[in-house]
């Protein structure tokens, strides 16, 4: 793959924070930073890759601004995650008006098997940002407290 | 960080005088090595509290300080609500009440090294620990709501523990004012499942062995000889006070404006002490402290279960629980009169010196015990409370050693699986579901907690009595 292209593909990463970590979803599309950033919040806990799909998950959320709607979409993928003991592998998510609807597929924790290394106890202000960059890709970014 | 931004008042005291919307100075408790190793994230952290409404004294920072949400990690401010005072869900941080409790075991190294293997098999089955690990109990609303309004006291109600555990945990192990009432349905469906387990990233229930005194005549008085194994518990209010933080956390930053108060930092999200939602962030935070509280009382009692398969008819006995973030309503003197105060702490240890009569009468002369996680393969600490700490940081000394590193360094730089041989040959047994969670708690991923301790005792917040190094390590 050309490097242009590649780097117009849909992709996430960790950034540094003391005592945390950083999430930071990168896409051509505003949903698709956010399904990235999910990507990279999962990917904190276990390696998403080997995950399978067997359960799915809709989710929805409201807010004032995109990065309001970014951390109350994280906070509640990881109350879903909390309370139903799923790792997600993939995200659908559709944003519209400040509206965010999303299916969430994954499948059931095994502690021998996933090899979590930490559970999330919430999304954080802290380097919360959303915003579109000069080459018109979209960046979703916070530090998840650990 | 540079220490020319700094007054430097002794060698372990360190001021920032106000300036612009600071109405307090910011005090940072360090030597001169720890505060060059500093971020500089610290600072401007510990100057944004010193701005919050009704700030009194100063904004301080624990020799442990590093880069938080909001308030630094090892930030201590008070907050007077007769002085339009808030109350901040950031400055106590999303693990409300985590902290430390440490147990007696009566036994020695000699006694415990031919049973470690047996002993450390026992704690990790039966104490859950790790992500998705569930406890055996669950809660309906009914004793939900007891658990959020009693505590500890709860526990013992449901037979997890003796009457005589009350009295060597903050708040006689039920923390006043709670109001289940204010905990979302939310929070409680994340902690339905979740008494009785030790979470994870750093949380751990730790086998340790006195290894020096520092202070004999205190040491006898909390029990402690050299060579003597203890366990330590360290871990908080689960998902129940995540929840609360979560929630709270952004209710805070999107009313600050409604109470005509400027967020440097909306991570500083707070309400005034005396508003509705201060109030209800108050009475659900106080929940989650009983949360946290129940939560160590039934670990301990798994605890004394698993021990007992081992070392039959032993008994383990409390020497303190400590809990490190938290909001309390607590009386101070400040310029000569007494004041009511919510002191948050965020990462740093109640500190009461002798005399405090909120003390069991047992550490009356002493000071509370003050007790000091290190990270997995290092270690801990024991200190006591001064009385000069009262006036140095509204009674407050450091929780613990603080990353140098990042977790995603640790996993580049360190393997689980190696890390666990290297520790085996220190004769430190590591238990956990997860390698790569050991990898990112690696040791050296922490800052020197003896250099955190060291300042600590230097300055007066609390003085040294014992350290304990690991022997049995069950991480979460």
């Amino acid at each position: 793959m050309p490097l242009n292209s590649q780097l117009r593909t849909p992709h996430w990463e960790h950034f540094e924070h003391d005592a945390d970590i950083g999430i930071r979803g990168i896409a051509p599309t505003l949903a698709q930073a956010f399904e990235q950033a999910a990507v990279a919040m999962t990917a904190v806990m276990t390696n998403p890759e080997p995950l399978t799909e067997s359960n799915a998950v809709v989710i929805t959320c409201n807010a004032s601004d995109n990065e309001l709607l970014l951390m109350d979409w994280i906070n509640e993928l990881i109350y879903q995650t909390a309370v139903h003991h799923l790792l997600f592998k993939r995200y659908q998510v559709e944003i519209a008006d400040s509206k965010l609807s999303a299916i969430a597929f994954g499948e059931t924790v095994d502690q021998q098997k996933h090899q979590i290394a930490v559970e999330i106890k919430g999304a954080t202000f802290t380097e919360l940002h959303v915003y579109q960059q000069p080459d018109g890709m979209w960046v979703a970014q916070c530090v998840v407290d650990v | 960080m540079d220490t020319n931004q700094f007054n430097q008042r002794d060698e372990t005291c360190w001021e920032i005088r106000p300036t612009g919307a600071m109405r307090v100075p910011a005090i940072i408790y360090a030597d001169a090595q720890l505060l060059q190793e500093l971020d500089q994230k610290v600072y401007e952290q510990i100057t944004n509290v010193a701005t919050l409404p009704g700030i009194v004294e100063a904004a301080y920072a624990m020799p442990d300080a590093h880069w938080g949400y909001g308030f630094p990690i090892g930030g201590v401010a008070a907050f007077d609500p007769e002085q339009g005072g808030v109350v901040s869900a950031g400055g106590v941080g999303f693990d409300i009440s985590c902290g430390v409790r440490t147990l007696h075991t009566g036994l020695n190294i000699a006694e415990l090294r031919p049973r470690k293997q047996a002993l450390a098999d026992a704690l990790y089955r039966t104490v859950p620990a790790g992500v998705g690990s569930r406890g055996k109990i669950h809660l309906n609303h009914k004793s939900m709501q007891g658990m959020l309004t009693g505590g500890a006291q709860w526990a013992l109600d449901q037979g997890f523990g003796d009457e005589q555990d009350l009295e060597r945990i903050e708040e006689h192990g039920c923390m006043a004012g709670a109001e289940p009432h204010y905990v979302s349905p939310r929070a409680r469906e994340r902690q339905k499942d979740e008494m009785g387990t030790l979470g994870s990233g750093n949380h751990y229930l730790e086998v340790q062995r006195v290894t020096e005194i520092f202070d004999q005549t205190v040491a006898n008085i909390f029990g402690l000889r050299v060579d003597d194994v203890v366990i330590s518990i360290h871990c908080g209010s689960r998902g129940l006070g995540h929840q609360i933080g979560t929630e709270f956390l952004k209710d805070m930053a999107m009313s600050a404006a409604q109470y005509h108060i400027v967020l440097p930092d909306r991570e500083l999200a707070c309400a005034p002490l005396t508003s509705p939602l201060g109030k209800h962030y108050l009475g659900a935070m106080r929940a989650a402290i009983n949360c946290a509280l129940a939560n160590r009382q039934i670990i301990t009692h798994l605890t004394r279960q698993a021990v007992a398969t081992v070392f039959p008819g032993i008994q383990l006995d409390l020497l303190y629980d400590v809990s490190h973030n938290t909001c309390k309503l607590e009386q101070h003197t400040v310029n000569g009169q007494q004041k009511n105060l919510f002191v948050h702490r965020k990462g740093a240890t109640r500190a009461f010196g002798p005399g405090h009569p909120d003390l069991p009468a047992v550490f009356k002369d002493t000071g509370q015990p003050v007790l000091i996680g290190g990270s997995m393969g290092t270690s801990s600490y024991v200190l006591c409370g001064t009385k000069a700490s009262e006036q140095l940081a509204f009674s407050s000394a450091c929780h613990g050693a603080g990353r140098a590193m990042s977790r995603s360094q640790a996993s580049k730089r360190w393997q689980g699986k190696t890390l666990v041989d290297a520790l085996a040959a220190q004769g430190i047994i590591i238990r956990s579901p997860s390698l790569r969670g050991v990898a990112e708690e690696a040791p050296a991923a922490y800052k020197d907690v003896s250099a955190v301790v060291d300042v600590a005792d230097r300055a007066g917040l609390a003085r040294k009595v014992a350290k304990l190094e690991p022997v049995i390590c069950i991480k979460g």
